[in-house]
Formats: C-alpha cells, sequence, structure tokens
C-alpha cells in the first residue's frame, strides 16, 4: 500500500488540456455565432439547453460535496476537490445561463400564430410573449393568463437570481471552509462544513425542482407535471456524476490523484448506477400516469414527443440512460474496470444531453425546426470546453489537491469495498 | 494413525489469529476454513477466497420472476379475456411494467434468502454446521483438516501455540454440532 503520497502537488493547467479547452471554446463561439445568423430560433434553444446543463453539473458537484459533509462520509474526502472545483464555478455557470435567459426573452421574431403574425420571444415564447394575459391583446391566452402571477417576468428573474445566487453563496462558503481547514487545522471548519452542507441541501432540495419548473417546465406553459421537478434533479445528479467521475478518470491518467484506486471507482460506478435507475423510475411515473390517466391537458407534452421527428430520439433518450448502465456496469467486476466506467460516462453525458433535448427541442422549435447540425454538436462542444477550462483553473487554484486536514482523510486513503 | 480429523486453533484475538493464519501459511499448513464472531476486514483476501456467486441467483429469480408474472398478466388480459380500460390497447405494456418491477423483486428477495439459507445450510429444520460453538461467542477459531495432509500434529500445534492461541482442540469430528 502506497504511503508516501505527496498531497502538496498542485494541479498545474497547461499543455494539452488548455489547448484543447480553447480550441473547443473557439469551435463553440463560432457555430453560436453562426447559428444566431442563419438559425436563431434553434440556437437559442441550444444555448438554454447547455447553459442549464452547465449549470446543474456545477449544482451537482455542491450537491455532492454538501451530501459528503452532511453525511461525514469518509471515503470521499481525498477527492473531493474535483466537486469542489465544480461548486467554485456555479457563478459563472449561472450568469451565462441568465444572459441566455435575458437574451432569450428580450430578442423576438416574427412567427405566424393562426394567421396571424405575433412578436414572439425566441425562449419562452409561450408565456412570455408580449399581451398573453391582457383581456384586450390579440395575444390573449385565458390558462397562461391564469398562470400570471407565478409566470410573469420580473418574478421570474427574481426567482432565477434568489436560487442560483444562494446555490453559487452557499455553495462558495462549503469551498472555503474546506481551503481554511488546510491552513488551520481542527475540527472548527469540519463543524462548519456539515452545518453549511445541511442548509444546502435544505435549499437546493427545496427550490432545485422550482428552478426546473421554471427553466425548462414553463417552456411548454400551459402543461405541469408535479414529477417535473425531479426528472430534473435526477438528471441533474446522474449527469453530475458521470462527469464527476469521467474527470477522475482524465486527471488520474494524466497522474494527478494517484491515491484513488479501484474502490473509489466503485463508488462512483454504485453512484451512477443506482441513480440512473432513479432516473428512470422517475421518468417512467411521469409517463405512466399521463399514460394511463390520458387526460388531454397532461398527455399534450407526450402527444408533442409522440411525433415522428422526436419519436425514436424519445426511446432513445429511455435505452442509452437506462439500459446502458443497467446492462454496462451492474456487476461489481464492470464497476472496479476505469475503461468500462469511461465509456459509461460518457454515454450518460450524451445520454443526458438528449434528455434534455428531448425536453427543450419539441417545445421551442417544435416537429419542424427540429435538427441536429452544427448548432447542436458545436454548442455541446464550446461548453464543454468552457467546463473544462473553467473547472482546470478552478482546480489549479487549490493549494493543494488533497483537504489536508480533512478528519477522515485516512480513512479515505485505506478506502476499500 | 491417530483418530483426528480436525485441528481447531482457539484464539481470543483477532489480531493473533491473522497471525496464526500468516505463520500456517508461511509452513504450508492449508487451512481449511476460519470462524469469527465478527467480520474480519480483509480476511477474505488473506484466505483466498472467491467472491460470493450469490448475485448470479439473484439474478435468476429476478428474470424468473419478471417473466412469470408478465406470462400471467399476457395470458389474462391479452389473451385469454381482453377487456377495454381507458380505451388503451389490450397489450398496453407500460401498465404491466410496475407489476413485473414488483415481481421481480419479490422472486429476487425470497429466491435469495432461500438460496443463502440452503447453501449455508441454515434452512429451518437442518442442523447447522458448527465445528466450535464458542466461534460464535468470544473465539476466532483457525480450522486444519488434518487427514488432506501428513504435517505432524505436534508441528500444527507449535505454530498455533506461537501465533498466541489459547487453546488447541484436536478433534476426531468435523461438525460438534451433529449429534
Amino acid at each position: 500500500m502506497k504511503t508516501h503520497n505527496n498531497f502538496d502537488d498542485q494541479f498545474v493547467f497547461e499543455g494539452r488540456a488548455k489547448t484543447w479547452s480553447l480550441i473547443a471554446i473557439v469551435i463553440g463561439v463560432i457555430s453560436i455565432i453562426a447559428g444566431l445568423f442563419f438559425n436563431a430560433d434553434r440556437e437559442f434553444s441550444n444555448l438554454l439547453l447547455m447553459a442549464y446543463y452547465l449549470t446543474c453539473v456545477c449544482c451537482a458537484g455542491a450537491v455532492f460535496c454538501a451530501i459528503q459533509y452532511a453525511a461525514q462520509a469518509g471515503w470521499s474526502a481525498s477527492m473531493i476537490r474535483i466537486p469542489q472545483a465544480f461548486a467554485k464555478i456555479i457563478p459563472y455557470a449561472s450568469l451565462i445561463l441568465l444572459i441566455v435567459i435575458a437574451a432569450g426573452i428580450h430578442f423576438t421574431h416574427n412567427v405566424i400564430v393562426n394567421d396571424r403574425v405575433v412578436a414572439q420571444p425566441y425562449l419562452y415564447a409561450q408565456w412570455a410573449t408580449a399581451g398573453m394575459s391582457d383581456v384586450h391583446s390579440p395575444n390573449y391566452d385565458s390558462t397562461v393568463a391564469g398562470k400570471a402571477g407565478f409566470l410573469n417576468i420580473p418574478f421570474f428573474f427574481i426567482r432565477l437570481i434568489v436560487f442560483l445566487g444562494l446555490y453559487s453563496l452557499l455553495a462558495g462558503m462549503l469551498v472555503r471552509y474546506s481551503e481554511n481547514e488546510d491552513e488551520i487545522g481542527g475540527m472548527v471548519n469540519y463543524k462548519k462544513s456539515f452545518n453549511i452542507a445541511c442548509v444546502f441541501l435544505l435549499v437546493f432540495g427545496m427550490t432545485d425542482p422550482v428552478f426546473g419548473f421554471d427553466a425548462i417546465m414553463s417552456l411548454e406553459a400551459r402543461w405541469y407535471s408535479t414529477m417535473f421537478g425531479w426528472y430534473n434533479l435526477a438528471a441533474l445528479w446522474v449527469s453530475g456524476l458521470a462527469v464527476i467521475t469521467l474527470t477522475i478518470i482524465l486527471l488520474r491518467e494524466k497522474g494527478y490523484f494517484s491515491w484513488l484506486n479501484e474502490n473509489h471507482m466503485h463508488n462512483m460506478g454504485l453512484f451512477m448506477f443506482a441513480f440512473s435507475i432513479f432516473w428512470t423510475y422517475i421518468w417512467f411515473a411521469q409517463f405512466l400516469l399521463n399514460y394511463y390517466a390520458n387526460l388531454p391537458e397532461e398527455v399534450v407534452y407526450f402527444y408533442k414527443r409522440w411525433e415522428p421527428e422526436f419519436k425514436p430520439w424519445f426511446w432513445l433518450n429511455i435505452v442509452i440512460n437506462f439500459m446502458a448502465p443497467f446492462l454496462i456496469i451492474m456487476s461489481r467486476d464492470a464497476k472496479r474496470k476505469t475503461k468500462v466506467l469511461k465509456v459509461v460516462c460518457i454515454i450518460l453525458i450524451l445520454g443526458h444531453w438528449l434528455d434534455y433535448y428531448v425536453m427543450i427541442m419539441p417545445e421551442t422549435v417544435g416537429p419542424n425546426g427540429r435538427g441536429f447540425s452544427y448548432e447542436e454538436v458545436g454548442t455541446f462542444i464550446g461548453f464543454a470546453g468552457l467546463f473544462a477550462y473553467m473547472v482546470s483553473t478552478a482546480l489549479s487554484k487549490f493549494k493543494s489537491l488533497v483537504p489536508k486536514n480533512h478528519p477522515f482523510l485516512e480513512e479515505s486513503l485505506h478506502h476499500h469495498v | 494413525m491417530s483418530s483426528t480429523k480436525f485441528i481447531l486453533g482457539l484464539f481470543e484475538d483477532p489480531d493473533e489469529m491473522m497471525d496464526g493464519i500468516t505463520a500456517l501459511q508461511q509452513n504450508s499448513v492449508p487451512i481449511y476454513d476460519v470462524y469469527t464472531p465478527m467480520p474480519i476486514h480483509g480476511i477474505e483476501a488473506k484466505l483466498g477466497i472467491k467472491d460470493s456467486r450469490l448475485g448470479y441467483a439473484a439474478f435468476m429469480f429476478g428474470c424468473l420472476g419478471g417473466t412469470v408474472i408478465f406470462s400471467i398478466i399476457y395470458f389474462a388480459m391479452v389473451h385469454d379475456w381482453p377487456m377495454n380500460i381507458g380505451g388503451k390497447p389490450a397489450f398496453a405494456v407500460p401498465d404491466f411494467i410496475p407489476i413485473t418491477f414488483e415481481w421481480t423483486v419479490l422472486y429476487t428477495a425470497l429466491g435469495t434468502t432461500a438460496t443463502f439459507f440452503f447453501a449455508t445450510h441454515l434452512f429451518p429444520g437442518r442442523t447447522p454446521r458448527v465445528m466450535d460453538y464458542r466461534a460464535t461467542n468470544d473465539r476466532f477459531v483457525i480450522a486444519i483438516d488434518v487427514k488432506k495432509n501428513n504435517i505432524p500434529h505436534e508441528d500444527i500445534n507449535n505454530l498455533l501455540k506461537e501465533a498466541g492461541a489459547v487453546e488447541v482442540k484436536h478433534n476426531d469430528r468435523k461438525y460438534v454440532s451433529y449429534e
């Protein structure tokens, strides 16, 4: 057993990793500009998709840290810096999401609705179009008007800013306590981390479903599902775990985190396996109730995804996000093989991109505007590069890659399952 | 030839028992099994015990349960007596999934428990196989099958005593629980 780990090791962000993430950002910027120029409608949907995905993955890092601290878990102490780096960039990701949403609501394009030209915003057109809750306006919609007390532009932005601000603040505190712990040692900071982790989990658990309702479900303003918030939370958590695991694997390939072994990977594999099943459970619960009751105002969501343009993607979503992890990493041996886990992580990351795609596209661009081309691929690459760049920068700012004075560090180094 | 079938080394302390295992292994004395009142970390790897295959049994029982109930529903709801429920087609697969899931879980739970009891001789009505009663109380027991090798019994005694065994038993019977 290795006992001489160099904990003062710092992550250095340079070389190929930096070059490639910058190239990815450039590809992203070019395709976003081209997309906005030629096909703004679809590009805005893609921007919303990726900005939401990015924010969710960063929040999942903070949730991971908070769960480990609240549960007083020991096994993860030596890898907690990676989700902490995710948590650190929540403010930037939130800012990008807010800019995308604000631009999507601010800029309008003319759409023909019932033989009439309507200036609709690019995003949230179903409730943010001017005059929808005004009885005298030709755009009046009584269903949307009934929801206007909640779904109006100022309150919508207040909610988003408060939620994302709270996540940024609490996650930032969690990271700061851990950094202070490195400097002064003792149990004070660990106890503070425990308290703030509990507060964060409470706040996040209460507000994240509403965040999901706002950012994604309100695209289809006439439809509602009480499962939707949990469905988004499950997607957030699975995709976040897949990104954390992939980050660990890539960093280990570069020679960092040499103390993490197949036992830690096994735990991450268990997490991904378990929460993929959870995601499927929520997905199916939402689907079954709508299918069984067959109420027109409920099934409209699935009706849209039943169009021939979306149906294959709708089913592919459940296949790759459920069958792939279920069949590939069910056995103990598979969870302990880095190569297998890496493939599953990539499948899940792409799978949950598709999950968000199926949530967003039918509402914004519809069957006729749907497509899969440089807008989708370029935006994904750009945001992936941005994420890699921001996380690597955040990680390189940590003075050590291990919380040196974490009370459970020894337990984590000798973790065995 | 003595009538001794098994030599049992009884230890008070798990660390001393681990030393005993090391001493026996270094002297090429094959260990039949080790009985401890509590789980000991890393002992499976030290003794070279293979992973349990109970998971395969669980998987098989799960597949069996899912198949059985799906067949029953298919026969009842689709083949034998199709009914119009909410305008759905008779073969409405999403509706069948919850009960299929439940039976899969039920069969897995019951089947795995039964397999475990069967494999470990704990099935109700069977006499449990116990080599030393105090192994469930306060003694850590190493068992050596002396009929399988020709190592002098005195040498095994000494190895166990040196490692810290508080008592060494020479048993003529394998299981003391069998009358």
